[in-house]
Formats: structure tokens, C-alpha cells, sequence
């Protein structure tokens, strides 16, 4: 079984789908012969024609509201917006329409899409490529939102997302898209959406966090065990709806938190889950919840984008802050 | 220098305001004594609908509702042009191809008084609900149609959007993919003259709104949009040659906004004043009345007749209306998701324990 890549491993579940469910059909901005711009498409429209594998006109709320339509018929489109910035055009049908459509109809017409975007920073890349915005579509009911952290992830939350009877917006974090390699089995195996998964066990402190900050968690989690800390990483997964329990249960055992993510402070996933555990939690607690976050800021151009993505040293300084607490 | 493209747009007329054939040829089927009364009851019932409705919402049982006075011809005529297997997207003032398409006018009642069971429609079961969002439900079509398409269906889909929609974008975009993929659907515009209170003057630069799909590569006519003959003629030929995969069709109708854009709206504040007064004289009902009149099918009797059936129909839908009684607080969550996460079940609990007695219309 090779090792592939995160952008690979979707790739595989989409061909997987694409092969064992006539219903799905691959859309959007050069997904067909370019392969998508990251080639999360690559030799799909080859290997499954261009009936299955769309190219679509240059116009992200007609690649949703044209998903609508195709899902009110029973299809399972999985639309591409090549880049998260540019998913705004298209919030008008996914919040008004998509979102609502079940609901609004008492599950007369229900919408099984998938609308997936590259998002975050540390790429490079140009502006308005490099946001994290997350909790817009969190907060709208009716909508789905999983983010992949690795390989293994990304191909079994991408086979759930299809199979989903309702609209996912599926993030990819694109800084990882290639870093990291898992031996992945295209056994057509799901993973469940709505659960937090614990990464890595521990009893001091509970590392949350989601995409690709957790890989600089994972990377402070090693370096507090140097220290003789003992630290428990949750990876969210599904950011809505949002599965506190398994993240309650952590806080119960180790009793301090911290939340690592890339997105702004203010209004954001952090928020709901420390809120969530105040209310739910706060004497479990020994010490303030800790937030690691980008700034309430406009996420910056290139140069200094460094400057703004949390990194390994600011989660270690609030972890050990948090341990210390008395 | 040499000319790359050129275009026309042509009108379609067949009946003047008087009810006078216009055109050379009529259409077969506008010469069939049953179809024709068909379509004035269906014309007759939306006007009955629209003033009850009003009613209802000037005596405080109704939220605001948009009436159609003045363009019945544009939705009976093109909602009349579908079967039972095509679908249709309508928007917010779109009950009259609604109804043509088996809404129940009791759904239409239901929905705009603020329940949302008025889109879980008893037998239209693959058509949208009405789109509140100003050109949305034009993407919509397009999607229902590339299904359709990528199946190799036979059907159509329609879809109606008001003049004032045509500025958006998402009208654009559907009209621009719907011509590179030759999509099965007819895109029909009311050009009832106003958005709320913005005239054509302000809305557009182009001598028609039928010339929109020209850039899209799309044909267009432009029909008299109080002329259903006119209206159905046209979609009958679209509908058939988006079926038959000969792509789409747009058709913009022209006519004149005779109400208010709503019940929250007061169009007194904006119209021109002899704006009515010709307006009145041009509306579609009288006028395939005295079409069918002067074909010796309808006489006074007939009329006094079907008025009184239509006036009992719109009351049954009325009092059924009524009737009907709040859905129960956990409605609100029972449709959100096939399964309601665990976090919005203890949500749903705390609505019920705390129903707020009398809170509802």
C-alpha cells in the first residue's frame, strides 16, 4: 500500500465515489483537463468522461446554485471553488438556499452535495487565498462543515461527505496538502462525521484544535512530553455540528485546555468551544482556558503571514502557562 | 471593418386589447373552445386569490403577500405549458404558474401566512419553492435541467424572475451556462414595469430584456404579456424544444404591475397617475374574454356562473387556511438535518418545555 499525500487521498475518494455511485458528478473551474489547480481532480474526467468530471463556466454561485438544482433531482454533485476567498459569491445560495432547502420544504426536497475548498494560510499565496473563515458557515444551520487534517482523514470524511444525505462544505487545508504522507487503503471506508477524534492520549492538558494547525499542535504535544507533560490533542473534524461531548470528557480528565486555531479570535470555532465548556464544565476546570489564534485582524499578504499563523513556540508558551496555572 | 454578429428581438402579439386577433394565423389550440375557458377561469381564480389574500392580510391574518394583478396572463399562460414531468422555479410572485403546475391554492395561502408547510406541496413534489432571494431560483433551474440532461430526460424545466431580477448576477450566470450546455429550460421574465419602485427607465439601458440571452447565446422573443395566447404560444414551443434537447428559451412578457409590489408597499407614492388608467384598459382577463365572446363561447351567464365557483373555490382554500393551526415548536428543528445532531436535540427539548402559549399567528 503506497503512503499518499492529503490532496491524493482526495483524489482517491472522489474516483472511489465516482466509480461506485452513478449519482456523483465532479464540478467546477478547471477540474477536468487541468485536474483542479491543486489536482485534486487529476485524470478523473479522463478515467470517468465529461459527463462526470465538469468543467463549469467561471462563476462560483452558479456552481452552487447549479448543484442545488442537480441534488433536487437526486444527484450527489461535489462542486469545487478553487479557492475558499472565493467562496462568497456563492454564500447567497449555500446559506439561503442550500442550507434551508430540507427544512423549508419539511424534507420534501432534500440537498446531498458537497461544495470543497482549499483554505488557510502559508502558501504564499496571493491575497484572498489564504483566509480561514470557518465559523460563516459554522454558524448557519442546515450546513455541515468537516475539515481534514491528513491523509486518512481526507479520504474517509471525503467518502462520508458524498454519502451524506445533507450539504457538507468540506475544507481542505491546503498548507498540508502535500506534507504529510499515510499508507491510505482505498477500501471505500468512512469516517464519521460529527465526531472528534482523540489524536493522541494524554492526562495534563487537552490540545484542541482542527486542519492544519494540528500539526503544529501535534509538534507542541511532543515537545511538552519532553518536558514531562503529559498532553491529550483532539482534532475537531467536523466543525459543525460540533461533537463537545468527546471534548468534555477530555476536559473532565485533564481538566485545562488550550485551542489552537488559524482563524481570527473573535466570533470564532475557539469561541464556541471554550464557551461550551464554560458553561458545561467550568469546575472541571483548573486553570482559565487557553485560545491560540491568528489576529483579529485582516489576514496579511504573504511577507508576513508568518507573523500572524500560530506557531509551535505560542502554543507551547500558552500550554505551559495553562499547566502552571495554580 | 465588417460586422461579426447582429440580432433582433421580435414581438409577439395575437390579441389586441379589445380582443381583436392581430396576427394573421392563431394557434390551433386557440380556436379550442374548453382550452380557452380553462385558461380565463385559471386567470379569473389568481385574481380572486390575489384580492383575498389582500384581504386576509389587511384584517390581520395574513403576512405580507405579493399580488399578481395585472400579469395572470404571464403565469397561467406559460404554467399551463407544462406536464406533470417538467419542473418549475418559481419566484416570490409566482403562484399563478404555481397553481397551473398543482400548487393548491390552500399551500400558496399557507406559505405566505408564515408556515412552512406551504412548500411541502401535495402534489408539484419535484418543484421548488418559491425563491424569496432576487434571481437565485434561475441557478436552480439550470441544475435541475443539467440533471435532466446528464439522464437523458425528456422534460423541461421553467423558471420566472421579474424585470427588475435581470440586474442580478446569478440571472446572468444561469442564462450564460444554460446556453454553452444547451440546457432544457425556459427562462420567462414578467416585465411588469416596476421593482417595487424602480421603472425600466433605471434598470436597464437595453431597448428589451428579451435581448439579455442574446450575449448568452440563447433565443429570445418578447411576447405581449397580456396576451396569453401570446404568453402560452410561446412557451408551448419552448417547453417542447427544451424536451426534445433544443436548449433554452428565454421570454420576456410584457405587461403592467396593476397592484402594489406588496402588501407592505404603497405604489401611490411612486406611480405616475394616468399610469392605472390605460393600464386597466390593457389587462389580460377582458381581454380573452371578449376573444372568446366574439368566437360566440362565453356569454354573460357562463360568467356569472364560473364567478361564483371560482369565489366558492378561493373561499374553501380560505377557510382551509384558516383552519390550520401552528405547527408545534419542534417543527423548527424536525427538518434540519436527516439527523438532528445530539447538541440541537437538547435544543429541541428546551423549545418544547418552553412553548410560548400564544405565540403564534
Amino acid at each position: 500500500m503506497p503512503a499518499i499525500t492529503l490532496i491524493e487521498a482526495v483524489n482517491m475518494a472522489l474516483a472511489h465515489e465516482l466509480k461506485h455511485n452513478k449519482d456523483v458528478v465532479a464540478l467546477g473551474e478547471d477540474v477536468g483537463a487541468n485536474g483542479g489547480v491543486f489536482r485534486a481532480t487529476d485524470g478523473l474526467q479522463k478515467q470517468f468522461g465529461e459527463e462526470r468530471v465538469i468543467d463549469t463556466p467561471l462563476a462560483e454561485s452558479m456552481i452552487a446554485g447549479l448543484s442545488i438544482g442537480m441534488a433536487s433531482q437526486g444527484m450527489r454533485p461535489v462542486a469545487e471553488m478553487q479557492f475558499m476567498g472565493f467562496i462568497f459569491p456563492a454564500a447567497d445560495q449555500i446559506i439561503c438556499h442550500m442550507a434551508r432547502m430540507r427544512h423549508r420544504t419539511r424534507g420534501r426536497l432534500t440537498l446531498p452535495l458537497v461544495i470543497r475548498a482549499p483554505y488557510g494560510g502559508g502558501i504564499h499565496a496571493p491575497e484572498h487565498h489564504s483566509e480561514s473563515t470557518e465559523a460563516i458557515f459554522a454558524h448557519i444551520p442546515g450546513l455541515k462543515v468537516v475539515i481534514p487534517s491528513n491523509p486518512s482523514r481526507a479520504y474517509g470524511l471525503l467518502l462520508a461527505a458524498i454519502r451524506d444525505p445533507d450539504p457538507v462544505i468540506f475544507l481542505e487545508p491546503k498548507r498540508v496538502y502535500r506534507i504529510v504522507k499515510h499508507e491510505v487503503e482505498d477500501n471505500g471506508e468512512e469516517y464519521p462525521i460529527g465526531c472528534c477524534f482523540v489524536d493522541r492520549e494524554g492526562t495534563d492538558i487537552t490540545l484542541i484544535s482542527w486542519g492544519a494547525m494540528l500539526h503544529e499542535t501535534h509538534m507542541a504535544a511532543a515537545k511538552l512530553a519532553e518536558k514531562g507533560i503529559s498532553a491529550e490533542v483532539i482534532d475537531v473534524a467536523t466543525v459543525s455540528p460540533l461533537d463537545i461531548d468527546t471534548i468534555l470528557e477530555s476536559v473532565e480528565k485533564t481538566g485545562r485546555v488550550v485551542i489552537v486555531q488559524e482563524a481570527p479570535k473573535a466570533g470564532s470555532l475557539g469561541s464556541e468551544i471554550a464557551a461550551e465548556i464554560a458553561e458545561k464544565r467550568v469546575f472541571s476546570l483548573l486553570a482559565p482556558i487557553g485560545r491560540v489564534s491568528g489576529y483579529d485582524t485582516v489576514m496579511p499578504y504573504y511577507r508576513l503571514e508568518k507573523q500572524y499563523m500560530p506557531t509551535v513556540d505560542r502554543i507551547m508558551e500558552e500550554a505551559l502557562k495553562t499547566v502552571e496555572y495554580k | 471593418m465588417t460586422t461579426v454578429a447582429t440580432f433582433k428581438i421580435e414581438h409577439t402579439q395575437y390579441l389586441d386589447a379589445s380582443g381583436k386577433p392581430t396576427a394573421k394565423k392563431m394557434p390551433k389550440w386557440a380556436k379550442d373552445a374548453d382550452t380557452l375557458k380553462a385558461l380565463y377561469r385559471s386567470m379569473a381564480r389568481i385574481r380572486q386569490l390575489d384580492t383575498k389574500a389582500y384581504a386576509l392580510q389587511r384584517t390581520g391574518k395574513m403576512g405580507t403577500y405579493p399580488a399578481a394583478t395585472g400579469q395572470e396572463a404571464i403565469g397561467v399562460g406559460f404554467g399551463s405549458a407544462l406536464t406533470a414531468d417538467d419542473v418549475l422555479c418559481p419566484y416570490y410572485r409566482g403562484q399563478a404558474s404555481m397553481i397551473e403546475h398543482g400548487v393548491t391554492m390552500e399551500e400558496i395561502l399557507l406559505y405566505w401566512g408564515g408556515d412552512e408547510r406551504g412548500s411541502d406541496f401535495k402534489n408539484a413534489k419535484q418543484d421548488f419553492p418559491i425563491a424569496v432571494p432576487i434571481a437565485t431560483q434561475c441557478l436552480h433551474a439550470t441544475g435541475v435541467a443539467t440533471a435532466m440532461k446528464l439522464r437523458g430526460e425528456k422534460r423541461c424545466v421553467a423558471t420566472e424572475i421579474g424585470e427588475g431580477g435581470t440586474s442580478e448576477g446569478d440571472f446572468y450566470e444561469a442564462l450564460n451556462v444554460a446556453g454553452i450546455w444547451n440546457l432544457g429550460v425556459m427562462f420567462i421574465i414578467n416585465n411588469n414595469q416596476w421593482a417595487i419602485s424602480v421603472p425600466s427607465s433605471i434598470q436597464t439601458a437595453c431597448e428589451t430584456y428579451a435581448q439579455k440571452a442574446i450575449a448568452a447565446g440563447i433565443e429570445a422573443v418578447q411576447v405581449d404579456g397580456n396576451d396569453i395566447i401570446a404568453v402560452r404560444e410561446a412557451a408551448l414551443n419552448a417547453a417542447e424544444k427544451a424536451r426534445n434537447g433544443g436548449g433554452a428559451t428565454l421570454i420576456e412578457c410584457v405587461s403592467l404591475r396593476l397592484c402594489d409590489h406588496t402588501t407592505a408597499d404603497d405604489a401611490r407614492r411612486y406611480r405616475p397617475e394616468n399610469e392605472l388608467d390605460s393600464g386597466w384598459k390593457n389587462e389580460p382577463i377582458i381581454r380573452l374574454r371578449k376573444y372568446m365572446e366574439s368566437l360566440g363561447i362565453w356569454d354573460e351567464q357562463q360568467e356569472e356562473t364560473m364567478m361564483a365557483e371560482v369565489v366558492a373555490e378561493v373561499q374553501t382554500a380560505v377557510d382551509n387556511y384558516l383552519a390550520t393551526p401552528a405547527d408545534s415548536p419542534e417543527a423548527m428543528f424536525d427538518y434540519l438535518y436527516e439527523e438532528l445532531p445530539s447538541r440541537t436535540q437538547e435544543q429541541r427539548e428546551y423549545a418544547i418545555n418552553n412553548k410560548v402559549v400564544g405565540g403564534h399567528h
